[in-house]
């Protein structure tokens, strides 16, 4: 949230040259394949990439970042969708009350927070299912990379189908409870 | 209080929305009691004025917080803001709806906040575009009486394509066509 938000602002509020294209390439973003991302970024964090000195590669630190941006599309993409939605004079109400530009953004950005909202849940929901760039960037290693979703498919090829049932649950309880929780407070 | 009567797309929303200074004049300038508005002035001068949209627009939020908006980003304390906003909320009939979420209003009753939002910031020009153009007759005169009332306390221009509702309401009347002022004097001089 902390970037794509702001990216969803400017992508919505400003106008200039290329931003058909740049809204295209968030959107097309969004299907990217986790295992082509987490390709990509084994190469730019294995030790002989220009990332290799930060040793994010089979670290936690290397997942956090790669499900960082894979997720980052799909908040922008919702986000800017939401944004647009909204009553472009709402804007220029707030403006005429006194709100700055950033202030008025946020304006707009209030109006648009279901949508936006929707968009954070929906970007989490990926990010904790997702299985390559985990198995990938993090290696699996036990008690250390290892998340839930590479756990499932380790436990599943060793033949251990009513453990991975169990965790299957936990990661279904975790998303349904989550989404039903921002169902309920956005409605409030 | 100036009414600026015109047909559709003679100009007068173009006309508020840039005293508002909303948007730029492609040609010319704009002054604002004497002083000639730029990039250094114009945050300020938009303090003191304020617009009505002709379509209600108001936030996703009750009517409290939404006439509370622009007090809130002048930082004022609660107590003031509450002071002000039931004030406000007093002069247009809407005391006992502030904590109703103003989308779930009529039409005439979300003006109605709407006028109450643009009066609480106490402005010095209250621009006011067709604020009765999508109202049913009663709500019309209910939002005719609410200005009569403004207007003993700030400098008001109202756009409106209804000359009796200008003749009633107003001290001068500017006619605009095709984006340019053809007239302007009394009411009776120039719609009677």
């Amino acid at each position: 949230m902390l970037w794509s938000i702001p990216i969803a602002l400017g992508l919505s509020m400003r106008e200039f040259r290329g931003k058909r294209v740049v809204k295209s390439i968030f959107t097309a973003l969004i299907g990217m394949p986790t295992v082509a991302l987490g390709l990509i970024l084994y190469i730019l964090f294995s030790n002989s990439g220009p990332l290799g000195p930060f040793q994010l590669l089979y670290s936690p630190s290397g997942i956090i970042i790669g499900q960082a941006v894979l997720i980052t599309p799909l908040i922008v993409s919702f986000t800017v969708s939401a944004l647009e939605s909204v009553d472009p004079e709402i804007k220029d109400l707030a403006r005429t009350l006194g709100a700055s530009e950033g202030q008025s953004s946020l304006a707009v950005l209030g109006e648009a927070k279901k949508g936006a909202t929707l968009a954070v849940v929906a970007a989490f929901n990926r990010a904790i299912a997702e299985l390559g760039v985990a198995m990938i960037i993090g290696g699996n290693i036990y008690g250390y990379t290892q998340v839930l979703t590479t756990a499932i498919s380790t436990e599943v090829t060793m033949g251990h189908t009513v453990l991975c049932i169990e965790m299957t649950a936990v990661l279904l309880a975790i998303v349904f409870s989550l989404t039903l929780l921002i169902n309920l407070l956005r409605r409030d | 209080m100036l009414s600026l009567i015109g047909p559709n797309g003679s100009g007068k929303t173009t006309l508020l929305r840039m005293m508002a200074l909303l948007d730029k004049p492609t040609d010319g300038e704009i002054y604002y009691k004497g002083e000639k508005v730029d990039n250094s002035n114009a945050k300020a001068i938009r303090g003191r004025v304020t617009m009505v949209f002709q379509r209600t627009m108001n936030f996703n939020k009750t009517v409290y917080k939404n006439v509370a908006y622009g007090l809130q980003l002048k930082k004022m304390s609660e107590n003031e803001i509450k002071r002000r906003v039931m004030q406000a909320l007093d002069v247009v009939g809407m005391k006992k709806f502030d904590d109703r979420r103003s989308k779930k209003l009529s039409g005439g009753e979300q003006q109605r906040v709407a006028i109450a939002r643009a009066l609480v910031l106490e402005p010095e020009l209250l621009l006011l575009d067709e604020p009765t153009a999508n109202l049913d007759p009663k709500s019309m005169l209910e939002i005719e009486r609410i200005i009569s009332e403004i207007k003993k306390r700030a400098t008001v221009v109202i756009a409106t394509n209804n000359p009796f509702q200008a003749s009633r309401l107003s001290d001068r009347v500017a006619c605009l066509l095709n984006g340019r002022l053809i007239g302007e004097g009394t009411p009776k001089e120039i719609i009677d």
